[in-house]
């Protein structure tokens, strides 16, 4: 898979939120969501993005999707930086970057109109006439599975999955390339997941496009994804071909995970728990920021950050146990 | 039980509202009396079958001043909440919207204004711009603009958190429209209570400047100054007294149970949307 090119890449991007003061004169301080990621997804692929809540993988996918401006760090796409692009070149690029939301039930206005909310993305950076936007929204509509009834309903008037089937079909209509789903089936019931992850996984292939996954699922992410990368407070901890990741995992971190997956079949092994909270990710610890909770934490865990150990072509680990042992 | 004892709030409001309507529209076509005709002959009458409620002290036919002031009544009202709303609204969602410091300098601009008691607002205008319908139409406009600011900002701090706001930016949708047919149609309903209840209270205004002879000037009819003129005369003519108090009482009572009304239907209609999803 090697030969694929890298769609989107990040270079030690950072978001950090402003806590409100609560004194006068305190120091200023920051939610560290994301601190420091560097992501290589490449062209036609689906690279998951697993991690606990309020690790930053949402806040990595609205730092793509344009929707917050990323507070250090680079987001290269195709190769081009998207900082300092002229605003029309921008605006072009965004277009090619679409998002699917976890929420249907919050995604879509509830005084509008299906047809509407499809609509309008074709009136603002299309220059098509009203004819042609009306057939475009009924063409992507049918692709989604739905059909022309809809452009008259509102939002409440449809079932959960009707709705994440219009949130897809709002992505799809500026033809984009790269969409990124945050949690888009979590808050759907288990019969109705599968059938948007088919769906999913149908457009994928006609459109040729390439998804970032984010999910705190692991089977969905499984299922779904070329490529795995597993965060932690705000890092990347372990990325891989996601059968590398499944089936030798190489972090700590990664190995409770993956044991805390609820299997039909008991396979007998016994479950990593984890002890212990999340830090606050205000104040983060000094050096790993998974020492506080890791089972195998060594002295310089506590003090400095580990590098990253390419343990196979595709599967990378950071984390200081497994220096020295290669 | 609970929802009759909401409507009725609706129902007693709409009639009454209904009410005035009603009869500003007649005074459209008929007016039983020119409303500034003076009759010497028939000086503070005694309702009869020429005069229905009566004269004034100059003989002038009370009804047909009542029905000619509803004009005034519901044009500053109508118009004093427009230019309110307007002007509140477009603070009110820069602030919510963009938030920071341009938030921080509206608000307390609106804290500023708040501080200032009303009516002295009015009156310092009145004295400075002169005596007139715009001014006065203009002055308690400004009046209502806090509360419009206010409803609007925190409508648009919520919304814009949502996550259909997040996917109409993600899909590229300007910043005016996001907020214009975006953001703005779910805040009509409470735009509507508050726009009944703000003319209710600019009609009260509006009488109590009159009242003071601040507000319309003479020969205009206006309930306020219709109260103003009979006080001299509460002893001996009660009812050139009591008929515009009656009406404004009407016209204030009449807009805030439709405001309420509207207000509960809608917080009910809400909830139960709520308990639907």
């Amino acid at each position: 898979m090697n030969d694929h090119k890298i769609l989107m890449e990040t270079q030690e991007l950072k978001k950090y939120y402003p806590v409100p003061r609560k004194k006068l004169f305190e120091k200023k301080q920051y939610v560290k969501a994301v601190d420091g990621l560097n992501l290589k997804i490449p062209k036609g692929c689906t690279y998951g993005l697993v991690g606990e809540s309020g690790c930053g993988k949402s806040t990595v996918g609205q730092v793509l999707a344009g929707i917050y401006s990323a507070s250090e760090g680079t987001v290269f796409y195709e190769g081009e930086a998207l900082l300092g692009l002229p605003k029309e070149k921008k605006k072009q690029i965004r277009r090619k970057i679409q998002m699917i939301f976890q929420d249907p039930y919050s995604s879509l206005n509830p005084k509008k109109k299906i047809g509407w909310i499809l609509e309008e993305p074709l009136k603002t950076s299309t220059h098509l006439k009203r004819q042609e936007r009306k057939q475009k929204v009924i063409e992507v509509l049918q692709q989604v599975g739905l059909d022309q009834n809809y452009m008259d309903k509102y939002p409440n008037e449809l079932s959960g999955g009707q709705r994440q089937r219009v949130s897809i079909a709002a992505a799809l209509l500026l033809d984009p390339e790269f969409i990124i789903a945050d949690e888009a089936v979590s808050a759907l019931d288990v019969s109705v997941q599968a059938q948007i992850l088919n769906l999913l996984k149908k457009l994928q292939r006609e459109r040729n496009l390439t998804y970032l996954f984010i999910s705190h699922n692991l089977n969905v992410v499984r299922f779904m994804s070329d490529y795995i990368g597993v965060m932690y407070l705000g890092h990347l901890v372990e990325y891989g071909t996601t059968e590398e990741v499944c089936d030798h995992p190489l972090h700590p971190y990664t190995k409770a995970l993956l044991s805390s997956v609820v299997d039909v079949k008991d396979r007998g092994e016994k479950r990593i728990i984890l002890e212990g909270e999340v830090p606050d990710p205000v104040h983060t610890p000094k050096g790993c920021p998974f020492h506080t909770r890791c089972s195998q934490v060594k002295e310089c865990c506590k003090e400095e950050k580990p590098e990253w150990n390419m343990e196979k072509e595709n599967h990378a680990v950071w984390c200081h146990n497994l220096r020295g042992e290669k | 039980m609970r929802n009759k004892c909401r409507n009725k709030n609706l129902v007693i409001g709409t009639v009454l509202i209904a009410f005035l309507l009603g009869m500003l529209l007649v005074s459209f076509f008929y007016l039983p009396y020119p409303p500034n005709k003076m009759d010497s002959a028939n000086i503070l009458a005694m309702p009869s079958r020429e005069h229905l409620l009566g004269t004034d002290n100059f003989g002038r036919d009370i009804l047909s001043r009542i029905m000619k002031g509803s004009w005034m009544a519901f044009g500053i009202g109508f118009g004093a909440v427009i230019i309110g709303m307007t002007i509140g609204v477009i603070f009110g969602a820069i602030a919510g919207y963009f938030g920071g410091w341009i938030d921080e300098l509206v608000m307390r601009l609106m804290d500023a204004k708040m501080a200032f008691p009303g009516v002295i607002l009015a009156l310092v205008m009145i004295t400075v711009f002169g005596n007139g319908i715009g001014n006065m139409i203009l002055a308690l406009g400004i009046m209502a603009i806090p509360r419009f600011c206010r409803i609007t900002r925190t409508g648009f701090m919520q919304i814009k958190e949502m996550e259909y706001i997040k996917a109409a930016k993600s899909r590229g949708i300007s910043d005016f429209r996001i907020m214009v047919f975006h953001i703005l149609p779910n805040l009509s309903s409470s735009l509507l209570v508050t726009f009944t209840l703000g003319i209710s209270s600019a009609i009260l205004s509006e009488a109590g400047l009159s009242f003071l002879g601040l507000g319309i000037q003479p020969p205009h009819p206006s309930w306020g100054r219709m109260l103003f003129e009979a006080q001299s005369y509460l002893l001996t003519d009660p009812l050139y007294a009591v008929v515009p108090g009656i009406m404004i009482t009407i016209l204030v009572l009449g807009f805030n149970l439709l405001g309420d009304g509207l207000r509960d239907n809608l917080d009910h209609r809400m909830s139960q949307r709520e308990e639907k999803s």
